[in-house]
């Protein structure tokens, strides 16, 4: 038997694979299908677990083999035991979650590392839609409209650095993703990240 | 193994099969004796069981499926008293979620049972005449403590999967508290870690209805030769109806007449829900002992695992290392989602393996037992992935 082909085109699930340590304990906040999960599995070796909020996710992560329990971000990480995972990862998902920063700290509190991936609102071409055509972003990566999006707490990387000074967290690695994948200046200055950086994904732990 | 299931034509007396068992039998006397939680001990006992599959080499791949309040043995082969075949065999089968090619498959007739495990249907060694209401209050953990004595005596030391839904899901999670090293994979559906008030209300009216029936002789029927069909058919239409659910029940009867143009204005069964819910009891009554349906209830109702870890469900899985997969269903109103969460957060709270899902049904508490896709993917996905980890 063999696992899942789980070979993945997506930069930011490589790049938040690597940050993790093989053979750890990793709980993924809003797992989705296991994409990330599986990858990690069979690069990583990890022990995998997963919260994932929709039917159609758990029964396709369950069948897929992987512990995935359905499940609330902003609800169910409360009970969690501290100190219970080397990582817990959440991955393109912070920004449909209602309260943020409760989860933020749950996962400080629950994992040794935290991993969070996000959507960079303030990247050049959201700010050129609000700008020139004064309307809620629209993009390939985010296509809803603004009356339909799951998205309710979009962030910039500026705002997520603040975010992560409020609750405590330290930053262990940050790197910004372009809009083609590709890591942008490792050595630049925030606003330049906020600006280029279609996505950031952050290694945190507790301050 | 011998089997011992062939049974030409249905029996004339259901509860013959509770002394004589056409299946197979495990009997065991004072050398292992069932101690059990009211104290009692059962010097005497027996287990009536059914296997399916091969038991591999390493003894590895054994399946135990327990079984729900009115079930029995024959999870995938043909009951000797209904004629019907087995009660699982969407689940159980070769080729099926549960794979009878690849697993061997046991299930035995719980403690306090009427299909050949000793229970208040059985002779009572010491008089010779049925126990009745002598027979001890068995718990779910008595019923589990006597399957770890049959799986001991069929020479397996770790179960592969301890499968069931309902009271059999109760039983699984037992088997996980007690034996946390026994189960290497556990499969709890539709279920909950203790039995809820409202659960303890409707068993309480069935067993009411049992024990108001002229012909229960204060439990001595089987020895003045009367049966409490009424009663019993009663309580098993009540139950029936907290299996259901009101979408179910819509689907398929709406307020349709029974064979008929337009009411009667009698009592007579009018409506076509009425008729079925009179043959769901008659019925029941022709394969299942009243007494054993009072103790089995009973069993039910003392449930609360956390109770016996000073009120935390997460110590009765402290460093437990089984896999688990908890599911129950949206229109499960007896056991409801709530119920299955609070075993999960359990587990989590134990730091456990534990996969957990709400399966959409409007088919109510039975849907563990009926064709529902979503379920079979799951459990497939659950034991196919720890197969892989046991190496089988």
């Amino acid at each position: 038997m063999t696992l899942p082909d789980t070979q993945t085109n997506r930069i930011d699930l490589r790049l938040v694979a690597e940050m993790v340590t093989p053979g750890s304990r990793v709980l993924d906040v809003g797992c989705g299908d296991g994409e990330l999960l599986s990858l990690l599995a069979e690069t990583r070796g990890v022990d995998g677990r997963g919260i994932e909020l929709s039917r159609e996710g758990v029964a396709g992560c369950v069948a897929r083999g992987l512990s995935v329990i359905q499940g609330d971000a902003d609800t169910d990480l409360a009970d969690y035991p501290d100190d219970s995972f080397d990582y817990v990862i959440l991955s393109q998902t912070i920004q449909a979650t209602r309260n943020p920063r409760l989860v933020l700290e749950h996962m400080l509190r629950i994992g040794r590392r935290a991993i969070v991936s996000f959507p960079n609102f303030g990247h050049w071409r959201m700010r050129t839609q609000v700008f020139f055509l004064g309307r809620m972003p629209v993009t390939d990566s985010l296509p809803y409209a603004w009356w339909d999006t799951p998205n309710i707490h979009f962030c910039t990387i500026r705002d997520f650095v603040a975010l992560c000074d409020t609750v405590g967290a330290e930053k262990e690695r940050a790197v910004a993703l372009d809009v083609a994948g590709g890591k942008v200046g490792v050595s630049a200055p925030w606003w330049f990240w906020n600006l280029f950086g279609a996505q950031a994904v952050f290694l945190l732990k507790r301050g | 193994m011998p089997n011992r299931t062939q049974v030409p034509e249905l029996l004339a007396d259901p509860l013959a099969e509770a002394n004589q068992p056409s299946s197979l039998l495990a009997r065991f006397g004072p050398d292992k004796a069932l101690q059990l939680d009211s104290g009692a001990v059962l010097e005497h006992w027996q287990i009536a069981y059914q296997t399916y599959g091969e038991l591999n080499a390493a003894r590895s791949n054994a399946v135990l499926v327990c079984h729900a309040l009115t079930g029995d043995q024959y999870v995938a082969s043909r009951n000797p008293v209904t004629g019907k075949g087995g009660w699982w065999t969407a689940m159980i089968g070769p080729g099926k979620p549960i794979d009878t090619d690849r697993f061997f498959v046991i299930c035995a007739n719980v403690l306090g049972g009427c299909m050949g495990t000793t229970g208040p249907a059985s002779t009572d060694p010491a008089t010779g005449k049925p126990w009745g209401l002598s027979f001890p209050m068995v718990t779910i953990r008595d019923m589990v403590r006597a399957q770890a004595h049959l799986i001991d005596s069929l020479g397996i030391d770790s179960l592969f999967c301890v499968a069931g839904g309902s009271m059999g899901g109760m039983q699984v999670l037992q088997w996980a508290a007690s034996y946390p090293t026994r189960v290497f994979s556990a499969l709890p559906l539709a279920t909950a870690a203790k039995h809820s008030a409202q659960n303890i209300a409707f068993h309480e009216v069935g067993r009411q209805a049992v024990m108001a029936d002229p012909d229960w002789r204060q439990g001595r029927y089987l020895d003045e030769g009367t049966r409490p069909a009424k009663g019993l058919s009663v309580a098993r239409m009540g139950a029936h109806i907290t299996y259901l659910s009101e979408p179910a029940l819509h689907r398929k009867f709406g307020r349709k007449l029974q064979e008929r143009s337009a009411p009667t204005f009698t009592f007579d069964a009018d409506f076509q829900v009425e008729s079925y819910l009179r043959y769901q009891g008659i019925s029941f009554v022709e394969r299942f002992d009243a007494n054993s349906y009072l103790y089995v209830t009973r069993a039910m109702d003392y449930f609360d695992l956390a109770a016996d870890h000073d009120g935390v469900l997460a110590k009765a899985f402290a460093g437990t290392r089984t896999r688990f997969c908890v599911a129950s269903f949206t229109s499960d109103w007896l056991f409801p989602t709530t119920d299955s969460r609070a075993i999960v957060h359990a587990l989590n709270a134990a730091g456990a393996s534990v996969s957990f899902v709400e399966l959409e049904s409007d088919k109510g508490h039975d849907a563990f037992l009926l064709e529902e896709p979503n379920l079979f993917a799951t459990t497939r996905g659950f034991i196919g992935a720890a197969a892989r980890a046991r190496g089988i």
